[in-house]
């Protein structure tokens, strides 16, 4: 008897009760698609996570100043600048694991073009700020070391801010705004970044160089930087070293003594990006492990339905051995019965698994992730439940006298 | 069965020496068979009869190497078959041995073609023969016309033909059939039995027994 034929005998057994053998199936089909639905979500949201850190810009550690203490009370970090511009130079020529770095001032305020006006969040900076936030032009071009140096009146829009200002379809570039009754020329356009991963629109802020910040804005010491500094590491594997390098240097330049507290605090987004895809991970992992539990009951279903399946057959059983059928015989036509259902299970399973997970994820606005080893490890598995939970009733089959078999009722 | 019959051994198809067979029923052992010796030649058509509880069954368990006995050997076509294990057994009753039983023992919601076919599945044998093999064998018992009914779909004769067609298609060398009539009627009885005395007496190839 060969493969083909054992084939063909069991599923033709199961075609015979049709109802029955897709309830049986009906265990592993959950079970799969649960598997693959929660590893898909899991996929989505650590895919989501990823994407709204490389939205703040890439391998970023962000400095800020020191705290005040003002009779008791803390002011928070950046509350007393200690940064000064000097150290942030030190930072992008010093250490050797920065790429590069980059300051950000920032404060709301209105914005009017001839016809609107708009609240929003400007930004005064280096050139070097593009680059860290990893954030390219949509039009125009951004502004370079010389505008910063001559304090030149330059504005970069975000997208949200050409809409309130221009409208949605205008070219901005060439016109004029005004901050606080100062014009500023309009030379270049942010390509749009949407959502932060708190919510906040990225997109609606206007950028010029922190020079013209601090003479036309907001004035403040010039030596001292009255925001943060942006760093960008030359990896994500070099994030740490590049902390403890910028810790070493601000340390030595500021006098600190040994057992004295830093005056300024480090953040690392990377390490934050990657704790949190981490969280996520572990979360999808226990999703999945709940959802191979239930693959696990699907194949306990396969393993009664089977030995109802040898009972209610005892006398096929018989007069199988009686023509010459011998034990393998047997034990191969109720495995691969076993085994076309779980496989069965499994391939619908994996339909209605990705069919779940795109639903789910239009629902959440997540990009959907199918990975293909899950794809292949359920498949496998349920296979595998297929064959543990057949191989008890198929050997009891298999092992049936063939004369109490024949004569069972 | 307590006595022994002895026939001339000149071409024994089959022979019995000596064979017990004890049943364990919990602590007491149930003598069925005791010391039967029995030899039956090519050719022949044997009938064993008996009242109920003799030993008929246990008997013909032996002959249709579907049991062992206890103690004694018995030899099918030369061979000592008394010790060999259940797929030697399974293989023998596959080329040797055809059955047809009281209730028919067809497969259910199976159509004839592939009842008969089913000894020469387990032989090993290609599709297209086995095919073949069994129309010309469910022609040979009248059921040319009947190869794709189902065993449900036919009176109990057909499904008794079918059965005989099942038992002869893999060119067995004995024949045992088990009350083969016990759930027809005196008509049809009678129509089955002239079939299996056609069937032994002239149309196979092999020279064989039936018992009945």
């Amino acid at each position: 008897m060969n493969p083909a034929q054992t084939f063909r005998v069991a599923l033709r057994a199961l075609i015979r009760n049709k109802m029955r053998s897709f309830l049986t199936a009906l265990g592993v089909i959950i079970g799969v698609a649960a598997v693959i639905a929660m590893v898909a979500i899991g996929e989505g949201a650590k895919a989501r996570v990823a994407e709204s850190f490389s939205s703040m810009g890439s391998n970023l550690l962000i400095v800020m100043s020191g705290s005040t203490t003002r009779g008791g009370a803390f002011g928070g970090f950046g509350s007393m600048p200690t940064i000064t511009w000097d150290d942030l130079k030190a930072v992008q020529t010093e250490v050797p694991a920065v790429r590069t770095a980059t300051a950000e001032l920032r404060t709301t305020v209105q914005v009017q073009s001839e016809d609107q006006n708009w609240a929003t969040m400007v930004i005064g900076t280096t050139p070097e700020y593009f680059e860290v936030r990893s954030w390219s032009l949509a039009r125009g071009s951004g502004f370079t070391q010389s505008d910063v140096e001559g304090g030149n009146k330059v504005a970069i829009l975000g997208q949200t801010v050409v809409d309130k200002l221009f409208g949605s379809y205008s070219d901005p570039v060439g016109q004029s705004v005004r901050i606080k009754n100062v014009p500023f020329q309009v030379i270049g356009v942010l390509a749009k970044k949407g959502q932060s991963q708190m919510g906040q629109d990225n997109d609606d802020t206007l950028i010029i160089p922190q020079t013209t910040f601090q003479a036309k804005i907001r004035g403040g010491l010039q030596k001292y930087i009255q925001g943060i500094i942006m760093v960008s590491a030359v990896s994500t594997e070099d994030t740490p070293k590049a902390q403890t390098q910028i810790t070493d240097l601000l340390r030595d330049r500021h006098h600190l003594q040994a057992d004295a507290d830093n005056d300024f605090s480090i953040r690392n987004l990377t390490e934050l990006a990657s704790a949190m895809q981490a969280g996520v991970s572990t979360i999808t992992t226990l999703l999945a492990a709940i959802a191979a539990v239930s693959l696990l009951v699907g194949g306990i279903g396969i393993m009664n339905i089977m030995l109802v399946s040898v009972t209610e057959r005892t006398r096929e059983i018989g007069i199988r051995m009686a023509v010459g059928a011998k034990s393998r015989h047997i034990l191969a036509q109720f495995l691969v019965e076993a085994l076309v259902l779980s496989m069965a299970g499994g391939l619908i399973g994996v339909g209605l698994g990705v069919l779940a997970a795109q639903r789910l994820a239009s629902a959440f606005g997540w990009p959907m992730q199918i990975r293909l080893d899950i794809v292949l490890i359920s498949v496998i598995f349920s296979a595998l439940v297929g064959v543990v939970f057949g191989l008890y009733p198929a050997r009891k089959a298999s092992r049936l006298d063939p004369i109490e078999a024949l004569r069972f009722e | 069965m307590k006595k022994g019959i002895t026939m001339a051994a000149s071409e024994a198809i089959l022979r019995l020496e000596s064979v017990t067979k004890t049943y364990q029923m919990g602590d007491v052992s149930v003598p069925a068979l005791v010391e039967v010796s029995l030899t039956i030649d090519e050719g022949d058509f044997v009938a064993i009869m008996g009242a109920s509880g003799s030993g008929k069954s246990t008997l013909m368990n032996i002959l249709g190497c579907l049991d062992r006995p206890t103690s004694g050997r018995y030899f099918l076509a030369g061979r000592d078959v008394s010790r060999l294990d259940r797929d030697t057994l399974a293989e023998i009753r596959n080329h040797t041995i055809g059955f047809v039983f009281q209730n028919f023992n067809l497969l259910a919601r199976t159509s004839a073609l592939e009842n008969v076919e089913l000894p020469l599945v387990y032989g090993g044998l290609p599709t297209r023969d086995r095919q073949a093999r069994a129309r010309e064998a469910l022609a040979r018992v009248g059921l040319a016309d009947r190869v794709a009914h189902h065993s449900n779909q036919m009176s109990g004769g057909q499904q008794q033909r079918v059965a005989i067609a099942r038992a002869m298609v893999s060119q067995p060398k004995i024949i045992l059939a088990d009350e083969p009539t016990g759930n027809l009627d005196s008509r049809t009885s009678q129509e089955i039995i002239a079939l299996l005395q056609a069937q032994i007496g002239a149309q196979l190839p092999s020279p064989e027994a039936a018992i009945i």
